[in-house]
């Protein structure tokens, strides 16, 4: 039926039939990508939350141990936090930002790069350098792990957004747009046919109408020349030459 | 003859600090500290010692680091009460003890006044028993120049900068250097002053200042290996005393890795036992024995200094008329809030596993 539902306001005709029908075949075409990107995104999600669930607990037992070490260090040598502070120059810590094309969502990614060597490698000299060195690499372990999580957990983020949107979208075009296209379709085909009928009566009409003007027309013409065909046929029939009179 | 006088001038604080030495944790506190769950717990234990109630005001929760501020302050209120009541020459000892504070002082400001950073706010972190009268005045240097010219004005520690060090060095050198450098100056001032009170005196400091030149020597040696420490600047940086001078010292010297450390220790039978790496496990639990390889033999080596730095200091006790009690008993007390604040921070993060890793005293 052609009343249910909304529809594209369009003129019936054919050509806006065709193109309707592009647009049809286009919406189911963009459904089915979408559909499969929603998926392959939707897997990549669940993947990234196993290991952000992962990650996030080995961030609790790194920084715990971590934490600890600090706190050999404190026993060792004391509070050195000053010194390893005033003492560094150099980031030797530094994270580097990627991107990654994950079906045509951009993730950012981030890596570690360390720079060996540090400033504060004499801190603890006297006494309790191996606990110093040891808190360092601990240290430097952790935040690789917090590095390890945050790119994580933004590419969650982000995943998780686009995924809404593009559930947004195939639900858009399965829901609204194609059964509009269909509606359109139908109302366009109705009409159609519904002109075709009304011509095909038009034309039976206008032939009727013909048919009866022409058999007036006859009767009228049969009318108005018989009598003159009888005053010509005995007045005039001398004064005319016949063809096939040879003589 | 000492013996005779000794208690004329000494005898009341001896006694002090006998009395006070009575009052350090045994091993029932320690145990019973262990057990505590929370730090609530832990404050509630150690009121019932001679701590008493030091943690009383302290709005919960406690963190450690409360708790060992506010037992070093009560050891530096011991420490100034037989302070102000010594006579000479037990306060000029008294005041070499705090010369090693002292330097930590010091060479925290200097770093301060190296970065530019205002010194005020290094007061606070300043060791409290390092603290002395002209200290602010240090302050008012903006300059490593003015700095050293204070240092040489204002502090006990003079000599020890002036033979050591210039102006220029405390700014070409890296911080730690200075730092060794003139702890090794002051180690060896205070070996000499020792040897020249004689007596019991110096026998039992001359021992236990020796171990402590060994063990800074040793450490120096291990912590740098694979840094841009050239063999020459670490030789300046030992100490000129201790057993293993002049020979392990030497050794030492040369040492390229922790193997060459212990055969250079072989010739001192107390120094053998610290590298050998099968018995981690001595007294409680053993230490460290999580640690692997070459750091770990280092690791453990720190944990059993502590505890050769402990017998000794304790040995030091069964000497009378001698000033080495105070020393040592500095050094327990120091032991003791480590190992306070170690079993706090195992309370705090829940690491029960290594709660044992103290060491305990008596």
């Amino acid at each position: 039926m052609s009343g249910t539902g909304p529809r594209e306001n369009v003129f019936a005709t054919r050509m806006a039939l065709t193109n309707m029908k592009l647009r049809l075949k286009g919406a189911e075409t963009g459904h089915s990508l979408l559909a499969k990107k929603r998926d392959a995104l939707t897997t990549r999600f669940r993947a990234i939350l196993k290991k952000v669930d992962e990650a996030k607990r080995k961030m609790g037992r790194v920084m715990q141990l971590a934490s600890f070490s600090m706190a050999e260090v404190t026993y060792a040598t004391g509070d050195i936090s000053y010194l390893v502070q005033e003492q560094a120059k150099l980031a030797t810590f530094r994270v580097k930002a990627k991107q990654e094309n994950v079906s045509g969502v951009l993730l950012p990614a981030f890596e570690v790069d360390r720079v060996s060597g540090s400033d504060f490698n004499l801190t603890g000299l006297g006494r309790g350098g191996q606990q110093v060195l040891r808190a360092r690499e601990v240290y430097a372990k952790a935040i690789e792990t917090l590095v390890e999580l945050a790119s994580l957990q933004t590419a969650f983020t982000i995943l998780d957004e686009v995924i809404r949107a593009t559930n947004r979208r195939v639900n858009a075009i399965e829901h609204v747009i194609i059964p509009k296209l269909d509606n359109t379709i139908k109302y366009i085909l109705s009409e159609l046919d519904e002109m075709d009928r009304e011509e095909f009566f038009r034309l039976k009409k206008v032939q009727g109408k013909k048919k009866r003007d022409a058999g007036a027309a006859e009767q009228s013409r049969q009318e108005t020349e018989q009598p003159v065909e009888d005053v010509e046929g005995v007045g005039d029939l001398l004064s005319s030459k016949d063809d096939d009179v040879i003589f | 003859m000492e013996g005779l006088f000794f208690n004329v001038d000494n005898g009341f604080l001896e006694g002090i600090v006998r009395g006070y030495k009575a009052g350090i944790l045994t091993q029932s506190h320690y145990s019973s500290l262990t057990q505590c769950e929370t730090l609530e717990d832990f404050k509630t234990q150690l009121s019932a010692t001679d701590y008493g109630n030091f943690l009383a005001n302290e709005p919960s929760p406690i963190s450690t680091t409360t708790i060992a501020d506010k037992a070093t302050q009560i050891l530096v209120d011991q420490f100034n009460f037989i302070r102000s009541n010594a006579v000479e020459p037990l306060s000029k000892f008294l005041d070499y003890i705090t010369y090693g504070y002292m330097i930590d002082n010091i060479v925290l400001l200097i770093t301060g006044t190296l970065h530019e950073r205002d010194t005020h706010e290094l007061m606070e972190r300043c060791h409290p028993l390092g603290v002395f009268d002209t200290m602010p005045a240090l302050c008012v240097a903006t300059n490593v120049e003015e700095l050293y010219h204070s240092v040489l004005v204002e502090t006990p520690l003079a000599p020890y900068f002036r033979d050591c060090l210039s102006a220029a060095d405390l700014d070409d050198l890296n911080i730690e250097i200075v730092r060794n450098t003139v702890y090794k100056a002051y180690l060896e001032d205070f070996y000499d002053y020792c040897a020249s009170l004689g007596g019991p005196t110096a026998d039992v400091m001359q021992s236990t200042l020796a171990f402590e030149a060994d063990r800074r020597t040793i450490n120096i040696t291990i912590n740098s290996f694979d840094t841009d420490l050239s063999k020459e600047q670490r030789a300046k940086l030992f100490p000129a005393i201790g057993r293993l001078f002049p020979d392990g010292n030497n050794q030492l010297a040369k040492a390229d890795e922790i193997e060459q450390v212990r055969v250079a220790c072989e010739n001192v039978t107390e120094y053998r036992a610290f590298f050998d790496t099968s018995i981690s496990a001595q007294g409680n639990g053993g230490a460290s024995n999580d640690y692997g390889g070459e750091s770990g033999v280092a690791a453990m080596l720190e944990d059993r200094f502590f505890r050769q730095e402990v017998y000794l200091n304790k040995l030091a006790f069964l000497q009378q008329f001698q000033h080495g009690v105070f020393y040592s008993y500095m050094k327990l007390k120091e032991q003791e809030i480590r190992n306070l604040t170690w079993i706090a921070e195992c309370i705090a993060q829940d690491a029960r596993d290594r709660i044992q890793d103290f060491i305990p005293i008596f």
